[in-house]
């Protein structure tokens, strides 16, 4: 054993220091367990890559008999997911959403309307407040006051979703009702607006931070050309951190499209093909959780059902690929990389 | 607070405020504003008035909980079983399954994220393409809905290791292959992960960079540096990921209930292939399957304030702890 | 903090090795699972050696446990298809037996304000299809009706699909709650709904008195009515084993069928069996 140790990670070693490591003289001993826990270290990092792969195969595992397997091809396909279908006699055909019957129905465009139509509300609903209390902790709060509106909301962010949707439910849900008269009470707006205040928090810390890590140089300049506080928001700290508002409100996007427990619990579960924002909903991530426990393994229905948490995963990672892509293009505009 | 942990990471690294060469021409701006308005600009107004909204919906939300809830919050509502249905008693066997579940999930989550943090930061190149293949996978798996983790839970731990495990060990019988503590736990590992990372990645950025060089400077290996300067170092933040992952994991229900969540169990989970009361599940489950709407809903209101309270407590804790550390650099 | 991680690691050990006594377990129907827990309750009560684990799911879950193997007793409130009578008997290698526990009738519950009291099975089915849309077709106000219904795996749900609806399909405006009181609770607080479900729930709504025909009597769901099968929407709540129940389980449902059992049955508001019934027919059809 007279060879000499070489540091496996030598080539890209980039501790702060860049030292070379072999100059100085360390136990052989030593030296062998760094190269063996850098290379465990190595491992579990690529484990968390790992994770990712792993969710997308065993979803698309499962997912994928509804585009391959002929048993399930006898119930359902891609296409009679989107085209209408007929129901019972003397009925027009229709989007069906009746996975347990004579002839199951798989229609996913009620579906992805209701999806759309809840997340569609939330963010209507979180956005301006979200952005505002953004704006106003950032550019005109007090230290003190801002020192409380942080954690508030922080808080806001650690209520559990079943929490707000058991508050959906019970609390909101009649306040609408009693309010507007809407036929149903539980409904897309209902769901909508409750996932709206969850969503806040997502929307407001990375607007604020966005907002925040707007250079002083051109606060500074603003006020020495004698702009007010409204002028040198408007006019200067919000164009320079417009693309991080938009990334914050595309993860709070994100979050809302996949956000479980408060549309299970405050939507009514209806999948109705209609615009009206007071109808019941029936979306993506409900019918899954409602669905998914009882139905039994390998059969098409349960294929269907891991085929929507497939699309969701899609759906959810392109929506959220448009966040980072706006937080790069926030980085490139602040840093002025590539301006 | 969680996510926004994960969330203010994407930004944070902006931080240092006055990154030159901004290509953003301040716009000339015009003098005709007449001097009132200049004084009581609307935005100020405007947003603050947005804020305290916000504000209101919290206090709002919590002030119908803790009224609806603090009445039935005796000690024996959080030391005794559910009896009668579900009807009366009171919501111990759930606490105890959230805890059991929660130090199982960190037992997974911390090792793994912390590991992944100083890969990172110690390890890897900041723009070598392993680096940003971690990363890339850390945003995304922030961004992955709960309910795909409950799909993902249930169709590679449950049916694929669980089942895997009973083929070899167990001769086919069930023992691993279905819904159980352990596989609930590992799902909200691997959704928790992304807050420990970013949270010790965090923390160990703060460190300064003296500490770590003078290791050098007195002969340490890379591993005993990390070993005796960043990890006690980095302990508070550490230990801030672990109480946010906890705080998120104990509120998440749709990973769990296709992985391991029971309606009701006469028993403590002892085992790691128990099933397991948990109170997210616990509040899902009595606001729509009690046998008796009315009087449960007192015990369901207890229920929800105790899951409130416990999250709070935990981020609250996560917030002071954070603070210390802050003070500690600072100062 | 060595040591505590060094405790929780132990603890963790000892978990993974303390395989002990295999508890008895009972996955089903989300109207039978309080029943199931009261049970349970009481029999561990008197039989200390023995634990229960009641797990819920509809019935779907009750029929599909045993098909895949993962309960020892299935609670279902709807009784079981050949088809599925089937399956079990291929991977489990073992005839269904099915035992009748208690008796139910499916209540239709309407807000306590609307002044409705009794309903046609032809009106329901009308009302679930949404052809009658409003209240003023059966006598009530000039408002339309909400309709709640159970999510689609639920023995409840195929129960009153089948002897309701003759198998078709209900209307897409049905909102699907996941469970029987989450749809007490709506319509409790909706004055235009109307739903269906168990009857051991229905507390803080009107129940209606229903008729299986326009000449059939108007019948309120008692036990004397659902026992007789003059109350039309009655039915068997079933527990299923794979084989013969031996051992504990064996005891656990004589138990059930028996006197203590069956007081239990009805303090939940379910209906005891009429007296002769006794132990479960082994029949597999």
């Amino acid at each position: 054993m007279t060879e000499v140790v070489r540091h496996p990670d030598q080539a890209d070693s980039s501790v702060p220091s860049r030292l070379q490591w072999e100059r100085y003289a360390v136990r052989r001993g030593d030296r062998w367990r760094d190269i063996w826990i850098g290379r465990l270290i190595k491992t579990i990092a690529v484990s968390t890559i790992a994770a990712i792969v792993l969710i997308f195969l065993f979803i698309g595992r499962e997912a994928a008999p509804v585009l391959t397997s002929a048993e399930v091809h006898q119930e359902v396909t891609v296409a009679k997911m989107v085209v209408p279908l007929a129901s019972r006699p003397g009925q027009p055909n229709a989007f069906i959403w009746q996975p347990v019957s004579d002839t199951p129905k798989y229609s996913l465009l009620p579906l992805l309307l209701g999806t759309l139509k809840a997340t569609l509300i939330a963010i209507l609903f979180a956005a301006p407040f979200a952005v505002g209390a953004a704006i106003y902790s950032s550019e005109f709060a007090p230290p003190r006051i801002r020192e409380v509106i942080k954690p508030v909301i922080e808080m806001l962010a650690g209520i559990p979703s079943v929490v707000m949707g058991f508050f959906a439910l019970m609390v909101l849900a009649s306040v609408l009702k009693d309010s507007f008269g809407w036929k149903f009470r539980l409904n897309a707006t209902n769901a909508g607006i409750a996932l709206g205040v969850a969503i806040i928090p997502v929307i407001y810390t990375v607007a604020e931070g966005a907002l925040r890590a707007v250079p002083r140089h051109l606060r500074e300049a603003a006020q020495a050309l004698g702009a007010t506080p409204w002028e040198t928001a408007r006019r200067v700290i919000l164009p320079a951190a417009a693309p991080g508002i938009f990334a914050g409100v595309a993860l709070g996007l994100g979050r809302a499209v996949g956000e479980t427990m408060i549309v299970l619990l405050a939507s009514g579960n209806a999948a109705i093909w209609s615009a009206d924002l007071t109808d019941s909903i029936r979306t993506m991530s409900a019918t899954i959780a409602a669905e998914l426990a009882e139905v039994v393994n390998g059969s098409a229905h349960y294929h269907v059902l891991f085929f929507i948490g497939a699309l969701l995963f899609l759906i959810t990672f392109l929506v959220n690929s448009l966040g980072e892509l706006y937080i790069g293009r926030l980085r490139r505009r602040l840093t002025g990389v590539a301006g | 607070m969680t996510h926004v942990s994960t969330d203010s990471a994407i930004i944070s690294d902006l931080s240092p405020t006055d990154a030159g060469g901004v290509s953003l021409a301040a716009p000339i701006l015009s003098g005709r504003k007449s001097r009132l308005l200049r004084k009581l600009s609307l935005l100020p107004i405007l947003t603050g008035i947005l804020t305290l909204c916000v504000v209101l919906m919290l206090v709002i939300i919590l002030w119908n909980i803790v009224a609806g809830g603090i009445g039935g919050l005796t000690w024996e509502f959080l030391t005794a079983n559910p009896t009668e249905g579900m009807t009366k008693g009171g919501i111990f066997p759930a606490i105890f399954g959230t805890v059991f579940l929660v130090i199982l999930m960190t037992i997974f989550a911390i090792p793994v994220g912390v590991a992944t943090a100083i890969f990172l930061r110690y390890y890897a190149k900041p723009d070598s393409r392993m680096a940003r293949l971690v990363r890339v996978a850390v945003n995304n798996l922030a961004g992955v809905p709960s309910i795909v983790f409950g799909l993902f839970g249930l169709g590679f731990f449950v049916q694929f290791v669980g089942r895997g495990i009973d083929k070899a060990f167990y001769g086919g019988g069930l023992a691993f292959g279905q819904p159980a503590i352990i596989w609930a736990s590992l799902t909200l590992a691997v959704l928790t992960l992304p807050v420990v990372i970013v949270t010790t990645e965090e923390a160990m950025r703060a460190i300064p960079r003296d500490y770590i060089e003078a290791s050098y400077a007195l002969g340490a290996t890379r591993w005993q540096t990390i070993w005796r300067v960043v990890i006690p170092n980095s302990l508070s933040g550490i230990l801030t990921g672990g109480i946010l992952a906890v705080s998120r994991g104990a509120g998440e229900v749709a990973p769990i209930m296709f992985t391991g969540a029971a309606y009701y169990l006469p028993y403590l989970p002892a085992k790691l292939n128990d099933q397991f009361m948990e109170l997210g599940y616990h509040v899902y489950v009595l606001s729509t399957q009690s046998p008796d709407v009315e009087k449960t809903l007192p015990l369901l209101y207890s229920t929800v304030l105790v899951l409130l309270l416990l999250t709070f407590a935990l981020n609250a804790l996560a917030v002071l702890i954070r603070m210390r550390l802050r003070m500690r650099y600072a100062g | 903090m060595k040591r505590i991680i060094a405790a929780i690691l132990g603890t963790a050990l000892v978990g993974v090795l303390a395989f002990a006594g295999k508890p008895i377990t009972i996955k089903g129907s989300d109207t039978m699972v309080i029943l199931g827990q009261r049970w349970a309750e009481d029999y561990m009560k008197t039989h200390p050696g023995t634990t229960i684990q009641v797990t819920r799911g509809g019935s779907g879950t009750g029929i599909a446990a045993p098909i895949n193997g993962s309960a020892d007793i299935a609670e279902a409130s709807r009784p079981m298809k050949d088809k599925e009578k089937q399956e079990v008997k291929a991977k489990r290698g073992a005839d269904v037996v099915e035992i009748p526990t208690a008796l139910d009738g499916i209540a239709i519950y309407v807000n306590e304000k609307n002044p409705i009291t009794k309903i046609t099975t032809a009106q329901l089915k009308s009302i679930y299809q949404a052809d009658t849309k409003k209240w003023t077709a059966l006598g009530g106000p000039n408002a339309e009706i909400v309709l709640y219904s159970r999510e689609n795996n639920s023995g409840t749900y195929t129960y009153f699909k089948e002897h309701i609806l003759k198998e078709e399909d209900f209307s897409v405006e049905c909102q699907t709650l996941p469970g029987t009181a989450a749809i007490i609770n709506a319509v409790a607080k909706d004055p235009n709904g109307i739903g269906y479900g168990g009857i051991g729930y229905s507390k803080g709504v009107r129940v209606l008195s229903v008729a299986a025909s326009d000449s059939s009597g108007y019948v309120e769901p008692t036990e004397a009515s659902v026992a007789s099968g003059q109350y039309p929407l009655a039915r068997y709540l079933y527990w299923y084993c794979a084989g013969a129940p031996t051992g504990d389980t064996k005891q656990l449902v004589n138990w059930v069928l028996g006197d203590a059992g069956q007081r239990v049955v009805a303090d939940v508001g379910y209906y005891p069996l009429p007296k002769k019934t006794g132990m479960p027919e082994q029949k597999a059809k």
